[in-house]
């Protein structure tokens, strides 16, 4: 069979849209984690803190499928990307698996008996199935960012020198922070156009403007430090953008700063550090005026924004790693073979715009502010 | 590679894919009765079958939740456990699980919120779909799932590229309508559907025994018994066409199940019981049905099973072959050019995994020694009487389902499932399904050992650079969590079954709890 997009093209094409889904999981199940991280602090009482979970209870299992295809996606795409970090990352991981797991549970059963400690239980649960994943995402990016510590051998399996706690280093660490704030603010925006106005939604505006200031100042200082630290790679001499994915087959060289290149280079870029900044700007606009769809839009403006900073600042680059430059992954020698993307990216032509289509349905037979009295009346309520 | 890295990878792996297939089943069959269920309800508009329909939807909801909740782990353990693996056939093997989410996972979850949000805001024949769309993500996510372990088991429609030290697919039809994976496919979901049948008609039967709520429990009986008949026939049916796929595929696999260390003349005989022996190599006490393996495993009366033995001296050329497709890859690595080692690839290529097996011994399997050739080779022997006394299990369960399910069949035109006895049988069992099928999936991936992907890469070499106290934090982690969900799973369903069909009423203001009242109320129509 005679594949009509060249290589280069289709390695484009997927790394775009390993950036579509990430952003398509933090625009959708963002706001799910950002929900559970603010839950036990909007809600004072049973009833709030149901009219809280049940603004997300219909939706969030659809959109943790962002999640999960974030994997799949990964995995048919970008095998090394897949076994370099998930394996590399192993505790972290399983720290987000293990918190990810409590959320289903959390919703279902934390309804199913009166008790208020049970409840209060499911309530930390649910916080903790919100804030960790939020935090370690963040964390994980930051590595990324500085690079990790792995290397490949001749048969390119791959090696792994650092440990859990080696992940929390200070620029990870306002990393994560970044990822929560962004989370958090999105939450708070979501809630705004998704429950009655009342005590809950109040706090919630609160809550959520603080935020949008925190992920303000952690962006700024996310970009001063890279500017100013020594992150940052670059390819050394010839690449071939068509050519096996092996990274053995090219130079490969840590060059400080060199996260900055692109913007120089491609000054269309800068559009998404605008976005990054603008989107928290608007959510604050938002909230000060009442505003409750620009709360939100600034929100999706600010996480859409700030994660394909990260994308496009790195650009070739997916996985640099800090001990062995030249086993660096980039989007010329980690992708799987012509085929089978090409292969992926028909089906994903296909299912994506239904996906779209009847996640929309649903969304719109479900539109419509969640209130205190159908949490009290409706039986099929959480 | 250190084995004990993999072999706790591998019992990681095995307690959460088992603890993941406790839900699954349920799920496949409790989505499809649920829409026979509400079918009903639409088409007869009466109100107890919405309750019925509601009713098992409930406990269908505190199952499902568990199912998505360690269907997350799945999705990753590949890359945290097996990365080499990972790497190794991520090109072919990735897809279906992309392509489950997408076409599948996503139908599944998206819905199953309008499902249990949507009663008030839907039409019935709407809120039908809605079901329906559920159930068929649930399935179909189990068809991506199982076609992903049928090249596992079968790889077909890919080849090793030097240039990425990895397989990478060259025909994805045959990946996609690979025998192995239809026939396991339809095995696993009708599994799934007699698990789910046998629950339903348990939970009733329980309830008929204690004289409550008999006109949902006798409805709900009849629809099980009429679905589990037809599954459970379809199950066997099926598992048979898994065996036959396996005649062509895995002939090791279907020697070990029979305990066949010999070739056999044509049409071989088929053992119902026997003691297999490893160290005699012989199974004992035999008692066999003449014929009747050779005609299912070839449909026909001339062709021949292999034995164990003769397979292993089959192994046994492979890696000799394998060995000169590894010295050309080795070549290769240095020099891309190299024509006359890529003509030795070209040749050897489909026995690379075989020369493979011998890294367990030696680091470059070239300078292995003859006897580490035999010891490898005879490494292609699973636990042979592990396999022949599950499958024993796994088939003896599957046709006394069928027999049981024509006995309630019966039970349910003649008697109106009044006999006690029968009642009793019907709660007495309901942990069978749950035995066969672990048992199934346990059969299936033992009898791939020691393979990952048959003849291409060995289990031991998939696992990922771990530490062991990596894996053991993990190991207990899961444990812990997954047991905590099960006890209160558990716990919830029998909270549930015992409150029975009973419809929420509106609760009182004070905090919002929810009460229920008690006895038989359904919600009045809409």
């Amino acid at each position: 069979m005679e594949i009509p997009l060249d290589y280069e093209t289709l390695r484009m094409i997927w790394w775009a849209l390993l950036g579509v889904l990430l952003i398509g999981f933090t625009l959708t199940d963002g706001y799910d984690l950002g929900v559970a991280t603010l839950l036990p602090f909007i809600g004072k009482t049973d009833e709030e803190r149901r009219l809280t979970i049940n603004s997300i209870a219909a939706h969030w299992e659809g959109h943790q499928v962002w999640f999960i295809l974030g994997g799949g996606a990964i995995f048919a795409a970008w095998p090394f990307v897949y076994a370099v970090s998930f394996s590399g990352f192993y505790l972290a991981m399983f720290l987000v698996l293990a918190a990810l797991i409590l959320r289903p549970v959390g919703f279902k059963y934390r309804s199913k008996r009166p008790d208020p400690a049970w409840r209060s239980r499911w309530d930390w649960a649910l916080f903790i199935g919100g804030f960790v994943p939020a935090l370690v995402f963040g964390v994980a990016v930051g590595n990324v960012l500085q690079g990790l510590p792995f290397r490949l051998d001749s048969d390119l399996r791959t090696f792994y020198e650092g440990s859990l706690l080696g992940l929390f280093s200070p620029f990870a660490l306002m990393t994560g922070l970044l990822s929560v704030a962004m989370v958090v603010m999105h939450g708070a925006g979501f809630l705004a156009v998704k429950i009655e106005e009342g005590p809950v939604l109040e706090r919630a505006r609160r809550i959520g403007g603080v935020a949008a200031m925190a992920s303000i100042v952690l962006f700024v200082l996310g970009g001063v430090w890279v500017a100013m630290g020594s992150m940052g790679f670059r390819i050394d001499g010839l690449v071939d953008p068509q050519g096996p994915s092996n990274p053995h087959y090219a130079q490969t060289v840590a060059a400080p700063g060199a996260w900055l290149d692109n913007y120089g280079k491609h000054a269309w870029m800068l559009l998404a550090p605008i976005m990054g900044l603008a989107g928290p700007v608007l959510a604050l606009i938002g909230i000060r005026r009442r505003s409750h769809v620009l709360n939100l839009a600034g929100s999706s403006m600010a996480t859409t924004g700030i994660i394909a900073t990260v994308g496009l600042s790195m650009f070739p680059f997916i996985l640099p790693s800090s001990i062995d430059a030249q086993s660096s992954l980039t989007a010329w020698n980690a992708s799987s073979s012509h085929l089978t993307l090409w292969i992926m990216l028909l089906v994903t032509l296909i299912f994506l715009p239904l996906v779209l289509a009847y996640t929309a349905w649903v969304m719109k037979v479900l539109f419509g502010r969640v209130t205190i009295e159908q949490v009290r009346t409706n039986p099929d309520f959480y | 590679m250190d084995m004990a890295v993999v072999e706790l990878s591998r019992l990681q792996f095995a307690l959460t894919a088992m603890y993941h297939f406790l839900f699954v089943p349920l799920t496949l069959g409790l989505s499809f009765l649920l829409v026979i269920m509400e079918s009903i309800y639409v088409m007869t508009g009466k109100e107890i079958w919405r309750t019925i329909t509601r009713f098992w939807g409930k406990l269908f909801g505190i199952n499902f939740v568990l199912g998505v909740a360690t269907g997350i782990t799945m999705e990753f353990e590949f890359g945290t456990n097996w990365a080499y693996y990972s790497h190794y056939v991520g090109d072919i093997f990735g897809a279906p699980l992309a392509i489950e989410g997408l076409m599948a996972f996503f139908l599944e979850a998206t819905f199953v919120g309008l499902m249990f949000f949507g009663w008030d805001r839907l039409s019935k024949v709407a809120h039908l779909g809605v079901t329906f769309c559920v159930a068929l993500g649930s399935n179909l996510s189990a068809l991506w799932i199982l076609i992903a372990n049928g090249w596992m088991q079968n790889p077909t429609g890919s080849a090793f590229n030097p240039e990425t030290m990895r397989m990478e697919v060259t025909d994805f039809y045959s990946v996609l309508f690979n025998p192995v994976a239809q026939a396991k496919f339809v095995h696993t979901v009708s599994a799934g559907y007699v698990c789910a049948s046998l629950f339903v008609l348990g939970v009733s039967a329980l309830y008929l025994l204690r004289g409550k709520w008999t006109n949902v429990a006798r409805r709900s009986m009849m629809v099980a018994a009429a679905f589990g008949l037809a599954s459970s026939l379809s199950v066997v049916v099926l598992g048979d066409e898994s065996g036959y796929a396996l005649t062509d595929n895995q002939k090791m696999k279907l020697a070990a199940i029979e305990g066949m260390w010999h070739t056999e003349e044509a049409p071989a005989g088929l053992a119902i019981f026997g003691i297999p022996d490893r160290d005699l190599q012989e199974t004992l006490y035999e008692i066999k049905i003449p014929y009747v393996l050779g005609l299912i495993s070839t449909r026909s009366l001339t062709g021949e099973v292999m034995g164990i033995n003769d397979l292993v001296l089959k192994a046994d050329e492979r890696i000799r072959s394998g060995l000169v497709a590894y010295d050309a890859v080795e070549k290769l690595k240095a020099d891309r050019t190299d024509a006359s080692a890529r003509e030795d690839f070209e040749i050897h290529k489909r026995d690379l995994g075989y020369a493979m097996l011998l890294k367990r011994y030696v680091a470059d399997p070239r300078q292995a020694t003859n006897e580490q050739i035999l010891m490898a080779a005879k490494d292609t022997i699973p636990n042979v009487p592990v396999m022949f006394w599950l499958f024993r299990m796994m088939a003896g369960l599957g046709f006394f389902f069928i027999a049981f399910f024509a006995l309630a069949f019966y039970c349910a035109s003649v008697c109106q499932f009044n006999k006690r006895w029968f009642l009793k049988v019907a709660v007495a069992i309901m942990p069978l399904p749950w035995i066969a099928i672990e048992g199934g999936w346990v059969l299936a991936e033992i009898g791939r050992q020691p393979w990952a992907v048959e003849g291409v890469l060995p289990t031991f070499l998939g696992a990922s650079s771990l530490s062991l106290s990596q894996i053991w934090t993990t190991i207990i982690g899961f444990t812990l969590l997954y047991g905590t969900l099960a006890f209160i799973e558990i716990r919830l369903m029998i909270a549930t079954i015992r409150k029975g069909p009973v419809e929420h009423h509106a609760p009182p203001a004070d905090g919002g709890m929810q009460q229920s009242n008690a006895g038989f109320a359904p919600l009045p129509a809409e």
